[in-house]
């Protein structure tokens, strides 16, 4: 087996004396999903942000290709090939989508100062890319983003990501603001992503999302890794049960209705 | 879910839409709302101030001169508004640009263009100081640059008691100098004209031509993804600050040069002109979108209305209610070409 595109090797980061992650070790290999499950608060912020770069772990390592790697800005890690696609982030509602698609690496024609921005071949490439993900309503290049779905902006910023040559893609909650149909359609995206051969590593908290596309899954619950099993070892409310804090959710509810049970129909009082 | 319905329809056949007209296309320019808006003021003053003469040359080159002392500082307060900042410092930048060059060459009778060189000099200080306070602190540029208003206006004002013991000087200009920056020219059309058209040419190629026009509007539209784009955008917003104040001086040196004197007093309402100028021009409050064209066309419309109302029988003091309205209009206007500038765009699903 080839060396995993991204490695993380017991990796703790922490601010000051506030202990964010805590021995983080998780591997993604090229054609590979590998989901990271967290409920709010878990770390899984601060694990992208190292990810990509803008974290410098404590300790630990981090590789590539089996070669340790340091990054010690987000610019770095981009040209070693990490694409971040924030919820939303990366497209301007106000700007085409050819603008969008080519933003701080705009093509240009002419020589010298008078460079212009070569707006018919941005919106060329621009909607090629876009089709070549399935994304077949986008004809005009010239289109304002803001007019395209939630999903179809997802789609434009992971199709730019991997034109311009990522190699592993973060995906931080991209299903989160979606509904079930558009949902559906990032989930598409990142297939086609897997089977041109990138390693996915897709953070949601969405456990049916997560089981529609990943290979291998990893747990995250107060900055350490709780669970990391393959597809097909567990089912759905187990890892909801996990996500969850261990504590299963179906004694959660029992015990809701137990108090309420007692107390009049009141549920329990918040702390 | 498969992908092999959908992933292998690599050349679609594209329907040929750059040269076809559409209605979506045209709503995405902000510039033609402003533009019809100018056209219909410019047939009212015209209708009206026909018999005064509105429409002689002098009648046009009173309302053209008035648009390029706010043109010049209004297209690079446009790009601060696009980007998402605002600067009001220039009501105050504008004054300090006239003394300081009326001091230099007037009072001290230093050679014109050393004075050209100091009044540039404070300008890109003023910019500079700008720009780095209001990224190094994240305060709000409004609050940033009515501070560096008040500094700028209270500093012209002390310096200039200071070194002159007034507070009005005079300049005189060699003919080269009076010839660029302020003369009368054919029908009298002021030289700050020439030097608006050129500054919009410039600024149309740097926002809708260079790669750092998209920087620009990327920075107004999320400023975050700008940065995770790797645009250098604390860079971008100082420049923008530095090329305002610049904007501004010059606008200072063409009166000076033209009126032969300057004063300290703060033009407040210059502040206000041009933020209507770049509003009316179809610019986005909150930033990410807006045009050239349509700041150009935005001032144009301003000053019809504040000098053409003088060609007409109306009482003078109605042009400001005249543009308090038309500014309500054109925000009300710019809501509306927005939404259906995306709105548009996304309902042609057949197409």
């Amino acid at each position: 087996m080839t060396a995993p595109v991204l490695e993380m090797r017991n990796v703790d980061k922490s601010f000051g004396p506030i202990d964010v992650l805590h021995e983080i070790s998780l591997k993604v290999h090229a054609g590979e999903v590998l989901c990271l499950l967290g409920d709010n608060g878990a770390g899984k912020s601060t694990l992208i942000r190292t990810l990509s770069g803008v974290h410098k772990p404590t300790r630990g390592e981090m590789l590539m290709d089996g070669e340790p790697v340091n990054f010690t800005n987000p610019k770095q890690a981009q040209q070693m090939g990490i694409a971040t696609v924030h919820q939303f982030g990366g497209t301007y509602p106000l700007m085409s989508v050819g603008r969008n698609f080519f933003v701080g690496a705009e093509p240009t024609k002419g020589w010298g100062p008078f460079k212009v921005f070569d707006r018919q071949k941005a919106n060329a490439i621009a909607v090629d890319a876009v089709q070549k993900f399935g994304i077949t309503r986008i004809t005009d290049g010239d289109r304002l983003v803001g007019g395209l779905s939630g999903g179809e902006r997802q789609s434009l910023a992971i199709a730019r990501a991997v034109h311009f040559g990522a190699r592993v893609l973060i995906l931080d909650e991209p299903t989160a603001a979606l509904g079930v149909k558009q949902a559906a359609h990032v989930l598409r995206i990142v297939n086609e992503a897997k089977r041109r051969g990138l390693a996915v590593i897709f953070i949601t908290h969405q456990v049916m999302h997560a089981m529609a596309v990943g290979d291998h899954f990893a747990v995250l619950i107060r900055g350490a890794i709780a669970a990391d099993f393959r597809k097909g070892d567990k089912s759905r409310e187990e890892i909801a049960d996990l996500m969850a804090g261990g504590e299963s959710m179906a004694d959660l509810e029992a015990s809701i209705e137990g108090y309420m049970e007692t107390h009049e129909g009141h549920p329990p009082p918040a702390h | 879910m498969t992908m092999e319905t959908t992933s292998q329809t690599s050349k679609p056949a594209r329907p040929a839409a750059t040269p076809s007209f559409s209605i979506g296309a045209l709503f995405r320019r902000p510039e033609v709302g402003a533009f019809m808006g100018m056209v219909l003021v410019f047939v009212f003053f015209a209708y009206f101030g026909y018999d005064r003469n509105f429409l002689s040359p002098f009648g046009t080159s009173s309302w053209v001169n008035m648009a390029s002392t706010i043109g010049i500082i209004a297209i690079p307060i446009g790009f601060l508004m696009i980007a998402g900042e605002l600067d009001i410092s220039i009501g105050a930048m504008v004054p300090a640009a006239k003394m300081s060059m009326a001091i230099a060459c007037g009072f001290y009778g230093l050679p014109f263009v050393v004075g050209l060189l100091i009044t540039f000099g404070i300008a890109f200080v003023v910019g500079w100081i700008n720009g780095m306070l209001v990224t190094r602190t994240n305060v709000p540029s409004l609050i940033v640059t009515l501070a560096t208003l008040f500094a700028v206006s209270g500093l012209t004002l002390f310096l200039s008691l200071l070194l002159t013991d007034t507070t009005s000087q005079a300049l005189t200009s060699p003919p080269v100098a009076k010839f660029i920056f302020g003369d009368y020219h054919f029908w009298g059309f002021q030289s700050s004209v020439f030097w608006w058209i050129a500054i919009a040419a410039a600024l149309y190629y740097v926002l809708h031509m260079s790669p750092w026009g998209n920087w620009i509007l990327a920075l107004g539209g999320d400023k975050e993804s700008a940065r995770n784009a790797g645009i250098p955008i604390n860079k971008l917003k100082i420049s923008l600050f530095i090329l305002t104040a610049m904007a501004a001086a010059l606008s200072g040196v063409c009166e000076t040069v033209l009126s032969n004197s300057a004063t300290t007093t703060t033009n407040f309402a210059l502040i206000f002109n041009c933020i209507i100028a770049v509003v009316v021009g179809g610019v986005l409050l909150t930033g990410g979108f807006g045009t050239v064209a349509g700041v150009f066309f935005g001032t144009a419309t301003l000053a019809i209305v504040q000098q053409g109302i003088g060609y007409t029988p109306f009482d003078r003091n109605l042009s400001s209610l005249i543009i308090g309205v038309m500014l309500l209009i054109a925000v009300l206007m710019n809501d509306t070409f927005r939404n259906m500038a995306t709105s548009m765009s996304a309902s042609k699903k057949g197409k």
